[in-house]
């Protein structure tokens, strides 16, 4: 299926390793990526912060060089850049409100029968896997399964709230990213703090603010005896993995040391996809201990099994 | 203790505004408290989500605008999906975030620069640039050292490129923010 695809700004900074293990993944499962030209940034929380106007043009702009791919929908591996173009869609359904953003574009947004803004529909990368692909073609792709590795699935706010727009999952226990992640042989740990907020962008203005919050985050999974967070987005991740040492000195708590992955780099590495299509170099907190462990559970794996099969012969 | 003479204070027009801005029904609150329970910033909110609402339902138009907390709202959207009644919660408090913008009453403005100065790069560029936006966050608010921290580890991971990515639409972009400031002012 062709897919118009928008990365996201963070993709070209501080989640390259997202970007990069997104489209191997995408490519692994045969989803046709046409990235969108010349995309811009979709004004992402400032921009709604600061007008609904603003926020719906710059999505807007996105939305219609989309339709120039020819594809059917959206995807963004971002669930910032996901919400505001699917906001920016549905706000723009009612006629009052495409008037006042097709105001501030070089040429208005085409309209439906409606008077509503004729525009694609964008989903999370994580949303078109699950419902597109399905978990069942995920999991027949494994090569390398994770062997029990225990981890927490974090969602963060955005991929499934508010719930009217959009419309995936559950908007407080969500398990797309749990069913995935069972799917690649780990280990998902019930986690009461899958939706809670990590601080957002609130790291800027004040370091404390994400720094308490994900602290707790990172607390709660340790306690539940995770070892490692597997999330889906840029934002969440930089908090819990960039920002490690910072929120464990302002939660009052010991270094956590809990690698902090993309959902997307585990696909990558389940399939047995290259190493340079994952970037775990580019992880803050070191996740090569506990994969060389993941490696070493499969060598002790396979070794009983082949020895299972030995004594089996014997017996017969 | 602070006494508000409702007979006097009281602003009911206010209240319509902002059911009207927001496409919410404001009197369906029946001030169960769960938007505060369960919201993540209410730890650091000068006035808890809860109490915003109540003061909007009586017209209290200052003590729903003049607060810190409209400006540390997450955007989460946990209140919203938590209320009992349906009210889209987190649309409320960022109607009243506009409306205080409006009246002038900005009450954060760390918070206020730095959705500034990523909008200014996105006015520039076409795209946000990390390490653009936090140079302009520290020269404008001589805030920000905490975010130094790190910066080290970013850098060393090649995490903010220096280079920004300038998109060949940057004037079309350019264009929406000059329309954009030309109709509201």
């Amino acid at each position: 299926m062709k897919y118009a695809y928008y990365p996201g700004c963070s993709g070209h900074g501080t989640s390259v390793e997202y970007e990069v293990s997104t489209r191997a993944v995408c490519n692994a499962l045969n989803m046709d990526l046409v990235e969108i030209e010349d995309w811009n940034c979709c004004g992402s929380t400032p921009a709604h912060s600061v007008s609904h106007e603003l926020s719906g043009a710059l999505a807007a702009r996105n939305l219609m060089q989309a339709a120039k791919t020819g594809a059917d929908c959206v995807i963004s591996p971002c669930p910032s850049c996901s919400s505001n173009l699917k906001m920016a869609r549905y706000r723009m359904q009612k006629p009052e409100f495409k008037a006042e953003v097709d105001e501030l574009l070089d040429a208005p947004t085409p309209a439906n029968a409606e008077g509503g803004a004729d525009l694609l529909e964008t989903y999370s990368v994580l949303q078109a896997i699950v419902e597109n692909v399905g978990i069942e073609n995920v999991a027949s792709r494994v090569t390398y399964p994770l062997e029990g590795l225990k981890v927490v699935t974090y969602y963060g706010c955005l991929l499934s709230r508010p719930a009217h727009v959009a419309k995936f999952d559950d908007p407080e226990n969500p398990v797309s990213l749990d069913n995935i992640m069972k799917a690649l042989g780990a280990e998902v740990l019930p986690f009461s703090l899958k939706t809670e907020c990590c601080g957002a962008a609130m790291g800027i203005p004040d370091v404390n603010i994400p720094g308490s919050l994900s602290g707790r985050i990172l607390d709660t999974a340790k306690a539940v005896g995770a070892e490692a967070v597997v999330t889906a987005c840029p934002l969440c991740h930089m908090n819990l993995d960039l920002r490690q040492r910072q929120a464990a000195r302002i939660s009052k708590k010991s270094f956590f040391g809990l690698p902090v992955f993309y959902y997307t780099q585990l696909l990558a590495l389940a399939f047995g996809l290259p190493e340079k299509t994952m970037r775990l170099d580019k992880l803050a907190v070191n996740p090569y201990p506990l994969l060389d462990k993941v490696a070493a559970r499969r060598k002790a794996r396979v070794a009983a099994e082949l020895d299972a099969m030995k004594a089996a012969g014997a017996a017969s | 203790m602070n006494i508000t003479r409702l007979d006097k204070a009281r602003d009911l027009k206010f209240k319509r505004q902002v059911e009207e801005e927001s496409g919410q029904n404001l009197s369906a609150c029946y001030q169960c408290g769960k938007c505060t329970a369960g919201c993540p910033g209410a730890q650091f909110y000068d006035r808890q989500v809860s109490q915003i609402m109540r003061a909007v339902q009586m017209g209290l138009k200052e003590e729903a605008l003049k607060n810190r907390s409209l400006w540390l709202c997450l955007s989460c959207s946990t209140c919203s999906a938590r209320c009992p009644n349906n009210i889209d919660v987190a649309a409320v408090m960022e109607t009243l975030r506009m409306m205080a913008r409006r009246e002038g009453w900005v009450q954060d403005r760390p918070i206020e620069s730095f959705w500034k100065a990523f909008l200014d790069t996105v006015h520039a560029t076409g795209r946000s640039y990390e390490l653009g936006v936090m140079a302009d966050y520290m020269g404008r608010t001589l805030r920000g050292w905490g975010n130094l921290e790190i910066a080290p580890m970013a850098l060393m991971k090649n995490k903010m490129p220096f280079i920004p990515s300038v998109i060949h639409g940057r004037e079309e972009v350019a264009r929406i923010f000059k329309r954009y400031a030309e109709k509201r002012s």
